[in-house]
């Protein structure tokens, strides 16, 4: 077992894990953060998407050791339901979402796009997208939620 | 779809790195970006008793000028920087274009320079750059000259106590245009086929010609006969040049797409990405 320190939405959390626990693993079963999910846990779907130090990644792809001393936010992080960040009300507005499941996904991949890419247009906001699966096929919504958020 | 036990090591060293890996006996494996290694060690097609995680050795991610045109750039550089920083846009924008074809952000945000060229994927594009620009790659134990480097695939020229540290890219020529194509079914999927080329032009003929092809074969390769014939040419002779390379090419046949089609991919690829190099080094 390791001791890990890592910092999720802002919290400061210490635990002992197996070397081969996955970050994703790790923020659901060892955190109770079940809102990351998780889809095909090789990197694919892009359901487990978090930000690792600001920038997007698979926290499927990572294991919970790697996280230790860095800066982890999950979709957790972004509002409350009574108060959704302006991301979460732009989705909520287009209707951009159906079954929900993709969606954490997209909303941390939205994020980095948002933060690092604000004036993307259509084309590079669906190629920044492509590696989020929705099996509702719900793409245009989100689109259309982001291209009401760009700079 | 959960990794097999593994002991961790997380090294804040060069050395320390070398030494594990040297003390595994072939047993170790080094996490870079885990992006391709993450998803074997899920599946269990991978199961080292050790994972060396190299990713806090800070000082093999750089991008720095060489003072003479090219560029040295550090092993753990992940493909988002090498999509966006400002050295690589200027002196090599072939490789800056070619990210976007890499994966998806997450994907690019994470994976690393040394852990592409190290796991050798023969559909990947930085092996294929690597061939194109005549790369060096750096390593503790010295360096390999890119068209050695990639013996087959997933298997590469390295050691089993080696760590790629830095790689290499030498100055192009003035006047030297760049074209990259590949066709995959999806966004971000392994291309089917992917064709690079420079061009060298001086008063309307081609000074120099480089063409290189990935996806269709065990390894990503230059096609110098073509390559030599184009010297000394002009814009009309890309077209019967690409059709050339399509007929060199051996790609194999699989669940996804066919020799012959992969094939076909060349020509027209090849085609493009030449006319595209000639347009750029007008």
């Amino acid at each position: 077992m390791i001791r890990v320190r890592t910092t999720v939405n802002g919290v400061a959390y210490e635990r002992e894990v197996e070397p081969r626990l996955l970050l994703s693993d790790f923020l659901r079963h060892t955190l109770g953060l079940t809102g990351t999910h998780v889809g095909c846990e090789h990197g694919v779907c892009g359901a487990c998407t978090v930000l690792v130090d600001g920038r997007s990644a698979r926290s499927c792809l990572m294991f919970a050791v790697q996280a230790d001393g860095l800066a982890i936010d999950t979709v957790e992080g972004l509002g409350e339901v009574e108060a959704l960040a302006p991301l979460q009300q732009a989705f909520r507005d287009h209707h951009a979402l159906q079954c929900g499941f993709c969606t954490p996904g997209m909303l941390m991949t939205a994020l980095d796009l948002l933060r690092h890419r604000p004036g993307a247009g259509d084309a590079e906001i669906r190629d920044l997208l492509s590696g989020n699966l929705c099996r509702c096929t719900g793409y245009q919504h989100i689109v259309a939620a982001l291209r009401a958020l760009r700079k | 779809m959960k990794p097999a036990a593994f002991d961790y090591f997380r090294p804040d060293s060069v050395d320390a790195a070398v030494t594990a890996l040297a003390a595994s006996g072939g047993e170790a494996k080094l996490l870079a970006g885990g992006q391709s290694l993450v998803p074997l060690l899920n599946f269990r097609m991978a199961r080292p008793r050790l994972l060396i995680d190299i990713n806090r050795l800070a000082a093999l991610d750089f991008v720095a000028e060489d003072g003479a045109g090219g560029l040295r750039i550090g092993a753990l550089t992940r493909h988002r920087t090498l999509e966006t920083a400002e050295p690589v846009r200027r002196l090599f924008p072939v490789v800056a274009a070619a990210m976007r074809h890499v994966a998806h952000l997450a994907i690019r945000n994470r994976g690393t320079l040394g852990g592409s060229l190290a796991h050798a994927d023969p559909a990947a594009e930085l092996p294929l750059l690597a061939v194109l620009l005549d790369a060096e790659l750096h390593s503790n134990r010295g360096r390999h000259a890119a068209a050695g480097f990639f013996l087959g695939p997933l298997t590469t020229a390295l050691g089993d106590d080696e760590l790629l540290t830095e790689i290499a890219l030498p100055a192009l020529p003035p006047h030297t245009g760049w074209g990259f194509e590949e066709f995959a079914l999806r966004r971000g999927d392994f291309a089917f086929a992917a064709v690079a080329a420079l061009l060298t032009v001086a008063d309307g003929r081609i000074a120099a010609a480089r063409l290189a092809a990935g996806g269709v074969g065990e390894v990503p390769q230059r096609l110098g006969e073509i390559e030599a014939s184009l010297v000394g040419a002009g814009r009309e002779a890309l077209a019967a040049a690409a059709r050339r390379a399509a007929a060199l090419v051996e790609p194999a046949s699989d669940l996804r797409a066919s020799a012959e089609y992969r094939r076909h991919l060349v020509g027209v690829l090849a085609e493009r990405a030449l006319n595209a190099a000639w347009v750029r080094a007008q």
